[in-house]
């Protein structure tokens, strides 16, 4: 009690998210409000502690609390042994990640925002995720690359590409895309005690945003498993498919078509690879249409992906139109708001989106 | 009596040139031999060093020939795999070590079965001498199930305990090997992690960022550069603004070795390791060395190099030729013994490749597994939506 007056005092800000931490379990437990970025905090937190062979390094991560502030006070609790600041070196620190995971330890790799990782993507793809396979199961990558993913806010075009398109198409990859501090907190933990390389796309838009945390899922052993997609709301009428962001957008748009008489079933997919196509097969048998929802660009992308594997499954004959898939606008991310504003989906495109795809 | 039956052999062996005193010498006592012999190393180049390896290497007899023994392997199995390569039961990639078996004879010499390897694709040599039986490099190079990697990784991909391949990425493997040294040194277990890669590699830009980050992390990693002078076909000259290797890691120490004799890059190793497990943070080695193949076996190596110079090396620097004169000059071993040392050689190099030509290829039910390392059973579609196709972790 007295720890969480003092948190108030300090900072108004944080009283919100100090109502999360763990100190209050052993008084009564409930449901908390917690932003994406002290869930995941938590995660590498508790992961930490878990198990000593997990350390995390990237760039600002330790003695700047994090680029984002998600690393926050880890530093400062595990030192320089665990956290590890890096020079500006992505395709060096990811290749020095990659070997440390092979020869026994299991870290975590920040890019501090996955635009970066391209600089390192030969490290990530043909060090890490090819080489059980070529080794025939003889060694083994856990290893975690995580960061923010697809666009910002006003940072234009070098720093707003999503990567969840390039990264889920190489197989010895599992792609992990959260939306709210649950599968943020459940995911990266099971990510970090996977034996194999994870690519973790978070989104900073998220980090500030608070989410219910349920009182299991504030609890150090909660995981969500990877390649389960979750319904996130229950419909009759339309299925939408999303990841990261664009489910809040899904949930948005469904409530105002709720008014209009049209329940939409929304899917959070969670994990991008591999994708959980039975629980989007299952809800399309339902509602017989289907509307994707991404931020990425359309060509080659999630959607495209999930059109594809509609077709060739057994959902493909419960199809009452084709699939229609929203996505950002196939340009370079521009500056100016209302130009950034207009290349990405708004919820009223989704709304539109779903209205054309019923035909009402 | 024995002693005199070992001269007059021995006398026999000389003048006829043939093993004409091969039942005698069976029965002749080895204390004949010089145990140990101290030779002449040269001196190496140094960069950020006050001291340097000692010029002179001690050899015992037992020694010399494990080495001989080594060195001649990799090169009988390295000459093996040209022909079945010829013979095109091996495809694709093959880059042969062949006159460069003083490099990883010398390193193993020097460092601990518990110690770290990384090298890039002219791998089969580290392969073997980091524990891998000639049988299974060979089934791998040809791609059957008896290889190390169960014929689905091939020459570039063959992996043991403690050491990493095998890497296809020119330079990659460097960061890889830095990393390992983290992990040495996060574990707190006195290892240490040799790094290897080329001339060619030299000139990779994540090379000079594992540099950068070694040093500040003081890792004990020794990085190695194989200047075989060529990079697949570009002379270092064309390559390289500067062709002092060991001094291109600039705040890093480094050494210059002749990586031609197995003494000198065993004495510059141990240097170099003893200067990684007191702390010292890393230091890189430049071995001096010659590839006697092309590139790879799709080069024959001498449209950028002239066959007089091939020619030279082998006949004034061959590793095994100048150990094996070593020895003799000093009575620390026979011809015979050397010559019984190359017939088993041979043995067990033709039965690894008949094993290798004979081993089935891999069950087309392994295409799909090992996609991920402990892992639940999944499905992995084929080459058509109706192939569903099954992805184990352990077989």
């Amino acid at each position: 009690m007295a720890a969480s007056l003092r948190c108030f005092l300090r900072s108004g800000k944080k009283a919100v998210s100090a109502l999360g931490q763990r100190e209050f379990h052993k008084s009564a437990p409930v449901a908390a409000q917690v932003t994406v970025r002290d869930a995941l905090n938590q995660a590498m937190d508790e992961e930490l502690e878990r198990d000593e062979r997990v350390f995390l390094m990237g760039e600002e991560v330790a003695q700047y609390d994090g680029a984002y502030k998600v690393s926050r006070g880890l530093w400062k609790k595990y030192g320089d042994k665990r956290i590890i600041d890096t020079p500006i070196s992505e395709m060096g620190f990811a290749g020095i990640a990659v070997g440390a995971a092979m020869a026994g330890l299991r870290p975590i790799c920040e890019f501090m925002t996955f635009n970066f990782s391209m600089q390192a993507i030969d490290q990530v793809i043909n060090s890490a995720a090819k080489t059980c396979y070529m080794s025939a199961g003889l060694q083994a990558v856990p290893i975690v690359f995580r960061g923010p993913n697809g666009a910002s806010a006003g940072v234009a075009a070098q720093h707003s590409q999503c990567f969840a398109a390039w990264y889920a198409h190489c197989p010895g990859l599992k792609v992990v895309s959260p939306w709210n501090s649950e599968d943020a907190k459940g995911l990266l933990k099971s990510a970090i005690r996977d034996d194999n390389p994870v690519v973790f796309l978070e989104n900073e838009l998220l980090y500030g945003v608070p989410f219910e945390m349920s009182e299991e899922a504030q609890s150090k052993d909660f995981t969500i498993p990877i390649g389960k997609a979750k319904v996130e709301r229950a419909g009759t009428h339309v299925t939408l498919v999303s990841h990261s962001r664009y489910v809040g957008y899904c949930l948005d748009a469904a409530a105002v078509l709720t008014k209009e008489g049209i329940e939409c079933e929304v899917i959070n997919l969670r994990t991008i690879r591999p994708m959980d196509v039975e629980s989007i097969e299952a809800s399309l048998m339902k509602t017989n249409h289907l509307v994707t929802v991404e931020g990425g660009w359309p060509q080659f992308g999630v959607g495209a992906e999930i059109c594809a594997r509609i077709m060739e499954g057994p959902a493909f004959n419960y199809l009452d139109s084709p699939v229609t898939r929203v996505t950002g606008v196939d340009i370079p991310m521009p500056y100016a708001k209302i130009l950034e504003d207009h290349s990405l989906p708004q919820i009223k495109d989704i709304i539109f989106s779903v209205k054309k795809t019923l035909n009402v | 009596m024995k002693t005199m039956l070992a001269i007059i052999s021995n006398a026999l062996c000389r003048m006829t040139g043939r093993n004409a005193g091969a039942r005698v010498v069976v029965s002749r006592s080895f204390a004949d031999f010089t145990p140990q012999a101290t030779f002449d190393i040269k001196k190496c180049d140094l960069h950020r060093l006050e001291e340097g390896p000692p010029l002179k290497a001690e050899l015992t007899r037992d020694q010399g020939l494990q080495y001989y023994r080594t060195m001649q392997t990799v090169r009988r199995m390295e000459l093996k795999a040209d022909q079945l390569y010829k013979q095109k039961i091996i495809r694709g990639f093959c880059h042969l070590y062949d006159g460069q078996e003083a490099c990883a004879a010398g390193i193993e010499a020097s460092i601990n079965p518990t110690d770290h390897l990384i090298t890039a694709y002219r791998a089969h040599g580290y392969t073997y001498t980091r524990g891998v039986s000639i049988k299974e490099i060979l089934a791998e190079l040809t791609g059957r199930k008896g290889g190390v990697a169960k014929g689905k990784g091939g020459s570039m991909h063959m992996y043991a305990p403690h050491f990493y391949g095998g890497n296809g990425i020119v330079g990659a493997q460097v960061p890889l090997g830095a990393g390992i040294a983290l992990a040495c040194q996060y574990q707190g277990n006195d290892q240490l992690c040799v790094t290897l890669y080329g001339d060619g590699a030299a000139n990779q830009g994540q090379l000079f960022e594992s540099f950068n980050m070694a040093a500040l992390w003081k890792l004990p990693c020794i990085f190695i550069c194989e200047n075989n002078k060529y990079g697949m076909g570009t002379s270092v000259e064309r390559a390289s603004a500067s062709t002092d290797y060991y001094k291109r890691g600039d705040f890093i120490p480094g050494i210059r070795v002749d990586g031609m004799d197995v003494l000198c890059v065993r004495e510059a190793t141990k240097f170099a390791a003893d200067h990684c497990r007191s702390g010292k943070g890393p230091i890189i080695m430049e071995l001096q060395t010659y590839r006697y193949h092309g590139h790879s076996m799709s080069d024959p190596g001498v449209s950028y190099r002239t066959r007089e110079e091939i020619q030279e090396v082998r006949t004034k620097s061959d590793p095994i030729s100048m150990l094996k004169e070593r020895m003799l000059s000093n009575n620390m071993a026979s011809v015979e013994e050397f010559k019984e040392i190359d017939v088993d050689i041979r043995k067990q190099v033709e039965e690894a490749a008949q094993f290798a030509t004979s081993d089935p290829e891999p069950p087309l039910e392994d295409l799909c597994n090992h996609i991920f390392c402990n892992n639940p059973p999944l499905e992995v579609r084929g080459t058509n939506p109706w192939s569903k196709l099954k992805s184990v972790s352990k077989t």
